[in-house]
């Protein structure tokens, strides 16, 4: 195109799906941003009970699963780096429990929350901002445990070309969010405004 | 499209099936419902914003009748509210974003040498969701009829304060259609800011490092960073409101122990950025403007990268100057007083950096040319009515006054609309191949800059004269008469204007003169191809090695790279 | 006219020459005079001009933003001059200046840092004027003499309550006039709430505004140096009727608003016999006192605006008409024709109940 020395640099372009993802992973934080502020805004300004100290318990299982969720889907992928087809599969599947399993614990809590303590939605400031941020990340490990089994089943039927371990590995990126959101909210929930 | 495969392999598509009418309508449509084209999409974008503008102007033709004169009857109150609620909304989300997302989609690719944006399917994707949902607010006239006083438009202000978006100050559905259009518009800008942020990360063709992207580029980057980062508080919004009005929920229930403020606080945490969003496209279309029409280099250009990324910065961190009235501590007041007369400091540099590059240049007076002189000027006025804002103490008098009314409307239409003149008039010829009319856009620039004026000018005195917004009607005595009527005068001018303004869009589509590759002598790389450029963009990915690649091509002899 | 004696119809033209000569300065008295409204409250001021400070805050207000408006038009003279400068020196002559172009200039640090600082200072400056006059107000401690108003803001009208005194009205606030720096010293403190949605509380001439924002307490205060009627008006939108939430204050000289404050905390008059007494029984036997107060009878609503005392006010609907015995009966036959969208259904009364309770109201003094 000019007269100029060639360049010598080889042109090097970061990969548009880790750009995609990384951007995705922001907005949705400014998202939970607003729905955690509105969580701490409101802390111990219910009119009515119940309230966080007496109906909230530290849900220690199923933080424990999600968060090592995180840590078999690092196993996982590992495994598929090393061309391990069947080792991916089977701590593929592991997380993919594991998420069920915090979802189904997350279900039986709100069942109790309910129809035994009787804090919904509408009860009081708590009961809303408890669900909305609650529900919130809920709805994204829904979204991930889809995204985690569609994976597991075209992979097992043999549809995911073998270059595709950057695709997969962004499907993890999304559920390694998911569990640090899960972080700072049970540490809000669960710890910060137990207090009140 | 996929990324991984290097543009080597590239093949120019073949050309157009024999046989098949060019141009028939049924052609046409089913290009334009297909497409994942940038080029397309950003004209569909475009096309949309423009149409949705004429409807929201009569809107705002129709407030200004009924403002003429003290205690008209030529609407009743729930339309003049209905009028100025559509009105707001729809020029800030169907005419602003769209417009400004057209620009980027359009220039974007061509600009750093790439073929199309990152991810096409979502860029169509982006134009659907949004097209929807300006339909689906405008369904909101026909839609669902309810009780008394409801069934309608929204009618609660573009920034729809708590509680009177509560169900029992708000009955019916009209609020509901303000708050699906507003969600589903959010998805569509958040997805296309996405794409410009990978489109401007991964695929610059070779050589351009980002110190090398043009201005305009960089200038969307930073405004798609502030998308995805501003826009989920306006979506948090729009969740908590359906929540509260259909579920029960309390986040702005006073009843409950919720906060009527708490509204406020995340609607400006999103709504102040957003007024950045829709300005910095105009500052990325004036930074092309100006140095191509003063035959020099733009001034400053490291110094005006970091004024915008600062400008993004600071903006997210100044939304409570729309709050000074509300009774927050004095220390918070101070405080976002301080912070918001600071972000005036970046923007004001880069009036400087706009003069500076005019200073010492040959000065072309063409039709973008032109705009953009009428933007600085206006923009200046409209900067230092923000500062006089800023000072919180002066804003508790002009606060909800007309005097803000004439600060925004100076920024959004004498700073950020005539920037956009200027980009149509500037990039039409590329898009279209044909040359503007001169002299109708003359018309159109006079008769619009004399209508502006004076509408606005005196809406600066009417409101330090103590006329609030958002009132249907006003008393004669007040002091406030002469100043509605210049205004509603000056609506005919602006309306003649525009008038010339669409003729010429057409008029030069049919009869202009036919325009090259480059009529303009311009440097960066849209210019380096044909006008229309094809679908694939270039036939061959070109390589840069300055800011101003085609400079470097036109002057093999004093090159940028040896002085960059 | 009656017959009169020759010496006194002397007198009567001398005085009618008197008068004959004083009339261009009659006509000019009256046509200087802002408009008339039928009701009393000194000088009427309904050009509400902030900048025209007649009450303390917005005096603090009033001298900042001179500085303000200073520093911003000297900043707007000097750009727009360089604008205009560049824009002529620099434009194309010719076409022999397509010859060549210009010297390519890509920046110039010193340029740079000088147009950088300036607005630095300029900002700097700015600050400190603002922290300065935002502390002056917002901070300013109440003497004890301060009169208490609560005022609360309900769809389209101003609900004004004195604690301490034990009064209530509606659209209208009455103050004393506070004298500078001395023992005449007396501002008035509001504490603003709401009923419902968000209003705001502005009166130009007297303070900057704040919000009645529900469930929350704000404050604001103001001191007047003058007497009369400012105008202002809620602004914040409230909904349909917004434009028509306006609000009087009426400054008095203290004798006046002492007198002012006594004659409102008496009963109200019994009623009348004959029209108004018939008005008197249709209003106490109908829904009326649901909604509205007036004191010393059992009438106890408050949905609506306390009409204890109601025709001394100057204004009807919080400011959407003049209050006159018309648009008295105009509103009780059908508010909706007048504020259309307000709280107060059409009651649907008959014509002769129209005219009764409207007798009976103009009783309210």
């Amino acid at each position: 195109m000019t007269a100029a020395p060639a360049q010598s640099l080889e042109w090097k372009m970061p990969s548009t799906r880790k750009v995609a993802v990384i951007s995705l992973i922001l907005t949705e934080s400014a998202l939970f941003t607003i729905f955690l502020a509105a969580y701490c805004f409101y802390m111990g300004k219910s009119l009515n009970g119940p309230f966080p100290s007496q109906v909230l318990k530290f849900p220690l299982l199923a933080t424990a699963a999600l968060l090592s969720s995180s840590a078999t889907v690092v196993l996982s992928e590992m495994a598929l780096h090393r061309g391990n087809k069947g080792a991916f599969h089977l701590w593929w599947a592991v997380t993919i429990a594991l998420g069920t399993y915090f979802l189904w614990f997350t279900g039986t809590e709100w069942n109790h929350l309910i129809f035994t303590d009787h804090l919904t939605l509408a009860t009081n400031v708590f009961g809303t901002t408890f669900y909305s941020l609650v529900g919130l990340h809920a709805s994204h490990v829904v979204i991930g445990l889809f995204l985690l089994t569609l994976v597991l089943v075209l992979s097992l039927l043999g549809k995911i070309p073998a270059d595709h371990t950057e695709h997969i590995e962004m499907i993890s990126w999304y559920w390694h969010f998911v569990d640090a959101i899960w972080v700072v909210v049970v540490t809000a929930v669960y710890i910060i405004s137990t207090r009140f | 499209m996929n990324h991984d495969t290097p543009d080597e392999n590239f093949q120019i598509p073949p050309p157009e099936r024999i046989g098949e009418e060019r141009g028939s309508l049924t052609r046409i449509v089913q290009e334009m419902v297909f497409t994942v084209d940038h080029k397309k999409l950003g004209l569909m974008y475009i096309a949309s914003g423009l149409l949705f503008f004429v409807v929201s102007g009569l809107m705002a033709v129709v407030i200004r009748i009924q403002l003429s004169g003290p205690r008209n009857h030529f609407v009743d109150p729930d339309t003049f509210n209905r009028l100025f609620t559509m009105h707001g909304t729809a020029m800030v989300f169907l005419v602003g974003m769209p417009i400004i997302f057209g620009f980027a989609n359009y220039l974007v690719p061509l600009m750093i040498g790439a073929r199309d944006m990152a991810f096409p399917r979502m860029n169509a994707f982006g134009f659907w969701v949004f097209f929807f949902s300006g339909v689906l607010l405008y369904f909101s006239y026909l839609g669902a009829p309810g009780l008394y006083a409801a069934g309608s438009a929204p009618d609660i202000g573009w920034f729809a304060y708590s509680p009177l978006t509560a169900k029992a100050f708000s009955r019916g559905h009209s609020t509901d259609y303000w708050t699906l259009s507003l969600l589903l518009g959010g998805i569509g800008s958040i997805a296309t800011s996405i794409n410009i942020i990978v489109t401007v990360a991964c695929l610059r063709c070779k050589g351009m490092i980002l110190g090398r992207m043009p201005l305009f580029v960089w200038l969307f980057l930073v405004v798609a960073f502030m998308v995805i980062i501003a826009m989920p508080p306006l979506s948090a919004c729009q969740i908590m409101l359906i929540l509260d009005r259909y579920c029960g929920a309390h986040f702005f229930d006073t009843q409950a122990g919720g906060s009527a403020v708490l509204w406020q606080h995340f609607f400006w945490i999103f709504g102040h950025p957003e007024v950045y969003i829709l300005i910095l496209p105009g500052f990325a279309i004036t930074s092309e403007v100006i140095p191509v029409f003063s035959r020099k280099p733009i001034f400053g250009y490291p110094v005006m990268v970091a004024a915008s990324v600062m400008i993004a910065f600071i903006s997210l961190g100044v939304w409570a100057h729309h709050m000074f009235t509300v009774g927050m501590s004095s220390i918070t007041n101070t405080f976002f007083a301080i912070s918001t007369l600071l972000v005036a400091i970046p923007t004001g540099i880069k009036i400087f950096n706009w003069l500076g590059t005019m200073y010492g240049g040959k000065l072309r007076f063409e039709l973008p040319m032109l705009f953009c002189i009428g933007f600085l000027f206006q923009f200046l006025i409209a900067g230092l009515t923000g500062v006089m804002l800023a000072i919180a103490p002066f804003d508790w008098q002009l606060n909800n006054s007309y005097f803000v009314v004439a600060h925004f409307h100076y920024v959004l239409i004498g700073g950020l609309l005539y920037t956009i003149f200027a980009g149509i008039y500037y990039w039409y010829p590329k898009a279209l191949g044909k040359m503007p009319d001169f002299k109708l856009g003359i018309w159109h620039l006079v008769l619009f800059t004399v209508g502006f004026h004076l509408t606005f000018l005196p809406q600066h005195v009417s409101g330090a004269l103590g006329m609030p917004r958002r009132i249907y009607t006003y008393d004669a005595g007040r002091g406030w008469d002469l100043w509605n009527l210049l205004s509603s005068i000056g609506v005919i001018f602006q309306v003649a204007g525009i008038l010339f303004f669409v003729f010429n869009l057409i008029y030069s589509y049919v009869k202009g003169k036919k325009a090259g590759d480059d009529p303009w002598d311009a440097w960066s790389l849209e210019w380096a191809t044909s006008s229309p450029p094809p679908s694939y963009n270039f036939e061959t990915i070109p390589e840069v090695r300055s800011r101003r690649p085609l400079w470097d091509l036109k002057h093999p002899d004093d090159p940028d790279w040896k002085y960059e | 006219m009656k017959a009169m004696l020759p010496g006194s119809k002397r007198i009567f033209n001398h005085a009618c020459r008197r008068l004959l000569g004083a009339t261009p300065f009659l006509i000019l008295f009256f046509l200087l005079s802002t408009p008339a409204y039928p009701q009393a409250g000194g000088v009427m001021r309904p050009v509400s001009d902030m900048f025209d400070p007649l009450s303390r805050p917005a005096e603090m207000i009033h001298n900042s933003s001179l500085l303000v408006l200073a520093i911003t038009a000297g900043i707007f003279v000097v750009v727009t001059a360089l604008l205009v400068y560049v824009v002529w020196k620099f434009r194309r002559k010719g076409p022999e200046d397509d010859l060549r172009e210009p010297p390519q200039i890509y920046g110039s640090t010193h340029i740079e840092l000088a147009w950088t600082v300036v607005p630095i200072i300029i900002t700097f400056v700015l600050i400190l004027v603002t922290s300065r006059t935002i502390g002056e107000i917002q901070n300013r401690k109440m003497p004890a003499n301060a009169v208490q108003i609560r005022l609360v803001g309900h769809q389209w009208w101003w609900e004004v309550q004195y604690p301490k005194e034990g009064i209530v009205t509606a659209n209208e606030i009455h103050v004393p006039v506070s004298r500078r720096n001395g023992p005449g010293e007396r501002p008035t403190e509001l504490t603003l709430e709401s009923a419902d949605v968000i209003h705001s509380f502005w009166v130009p001439q007297l303070a900057g505004k704040t919000d009645l924002i529900p469930n929350r307490k704000n404050h604001a205060w103001i001191e007047p140096f003058a007497t009369g009627t400012f105008f202002g008006s809620c602004a914040a939108f409230c909904g349909t009727q917004h434009a028509n939430m306006l609000l009087r204050v009426i400054v008095h000289e203290p004798e006046d608003y002492d007198r002012w404050v006594k004659e409102m905390k008496q009963p109200v008059v019994a009623a009348q016999p004959g029209l108004a007494g018939k008005g008197h029984d249709a209003f106490f036997s109908h829904s009326c006192v649901n909604c509205h107060k007036v004191d010393g009878t059992v009438a106890a609503g408050v949905f609506g605006p306390n009409l204890t005392k109601l025709m001394t006010r100057q204004t009807i609907g919080a400011g959407v008409a003049p209050l006159t015995p018309e648009t008295l009966r105009a509103w009780v036959r059908d508010p909706q024709s007048i504020k259309t969208g307000c709280l107060m259904p059409d009651m649907q009364l008959p014509d002769n109940e129209v005219d009764s309770i409207t007798a009976y109201l103009l009783t309210l003094k």
